[in-house]
């Protein structure tokens, strides 16, 4: 666990929250957030990866997934995301799917002052199809992954959580 | 050329107790199949997607077939699902795509390349271990039994007549005997899943 995971992001807590609600299926694509996050996924056993080549099919291999019994989560990136559109509407909203979506939010600068339009248009994105986010920054904030997960089941729709900070490495500590 | 109706007839003699994905051949395949509750006609929840949600049903259900009616609009669309499917190796998956060269549902425009693209060889070469192509009814019949008798992925392109509808989509009479949520419930509840 990195030593300052108060205020940073760990993989290990996605992981422990992945394993907490049940998650069978991580479908993705890699974003410039996950990369120490795929090292542990792949030596985890109760998950299995399934990489999508484009960021919408993250959407109809969810849908099939669940209408096949098992508990998906999709992570990528929010500029795929939004390159998802009509997909998330389709197979995610229209299916009603109770699938959390791990965005990785690239540009987010907690100010507003973007370089990145990528952080522009991601929270007007999610409110313009109504759906509801939250915000992780660090490992304090893990209680809302669980938020996600049980408003997703809840509601049978998709649920997003913005991963608002670069995983800093995952180094165990022997 | 084969009629979409002639083929589905071929393969429901075969079909055993498959889950099956009609796609687009569903407004004949809700009028041929005798198990409604382990088909899953979705309509078009949005282009492309078909394959990927076969997958993932495959993935979750690998002890059942599950068999796709894709098409090459679809494909064409999502052409990277190919390697996604190869790689994951669904040994219960057959992705059958039915090949009417054009958009059917807009009126007819062709395909990108539509007469040159050889979709058996674009799975092949993404990693499908085997795939085959037909353009006569006669040599599907032969072979049907036997290409389900093989371990999936299996990838089947089949040369169909296009059905055209000029009809605006408003006035289309509805195919669907019912909606896309309930044909997955009743799926659910066929296979034994719990309500979510």
């Amino acid at each position: 666990m990195s030593e300052n995971s108060s205020t940073h992001l760990s993989p290990e807590t996605f992981v422990a929250e992945f394993k907490k609600h049940g998650v069978s299926h991580v479908v993705w694509l890699p974003d410039s957030e996950t990369n120490f996050l795929y090292v542990l996924m792949k030596a985890e056993p109760s998950l299995t990866l399934v990489a999508v080549s484009r960021e919408g099919l993250a959407f109809s291999t969810a849908a099939g997934l669940h209408a096949g019994g098992k508990v998906p989560v999709i992570l990528i990136q929010n500029t795929g995301m939004m390159e998802s559109g009509d997909s998330m509407r389709g197979w995610g909203l229209g299916l009603k799917i109770p699938v959390v979506m791990m965005i990785g939010y690239r540009g987010y600068t907690r100010h507003g002052v973007n370089t990145d339009t990528a952080a522009t248009y991601t929270e007007r994105f999610l409110n313009a199809f109504g759906i509801n986010y939250y915000l992780v920054e660090s490992d304090a904030d893990a209680d809302r992954i669980s938020v996600a997960f049980e408003e997703a089941k809840r509601t049978q729709r998709p649920v997003a959580v913005l991963v608002g900070d670069e995983y800093h490495g995952f180094t165990s500590k022997p | 050329m084969m009629n979409t109706a002639d083929l589905l007839n071929i393969f429901n003699r075969h079909r055993g107790d498959a889950i099956v994905i009609p796609g687009r051949g569903g407004r004949h395949w809700v009028n041929i199949s005798d198990q409604p509750d382990l088909d899953v006609p979705l309509g078009d929840p949005a282009m492309g997607g078909h394959a990927s949600f076969a997958l993932g049903l495959a993935l979750a259900q690998p002890q059942r077939r599950v068999v796709l009616f894709d098409s090459e609009g679809d494909i064409m669309m999502a052409m990277g699902v190919l390697a996604t499917i190869a790689e994951q190796k669904p040994a219960n998956l057959y992705h059958f795509m039915l090949d009417n060269e054009c958009y059917a549902t807009t009126g007819g425009q062709p395909v990108p390349n539509a007469k040159a693209v050889k979709y058996d060889t674009l799975a092949q070469g993404a990693g499908y271990p085997n795939a085959y192509a037909f353009d006569n009814l006669e040599t599907f019949e032969n072979q049907i039994e036997g290409i389900l008798s093989r371990p999936g992925p299996v990838f089947v392109a089949l040369k169909v007549n296009p059905e055209i509808n000029n009809t605006p989509i408003g006035q289309r009479k509805r195919w669907l005997k019912r909606s896309a949520l309930d044909s997955i419930a009743a799926l659910r509840k066929s296979i034994g899943i719990s309500a979510a």
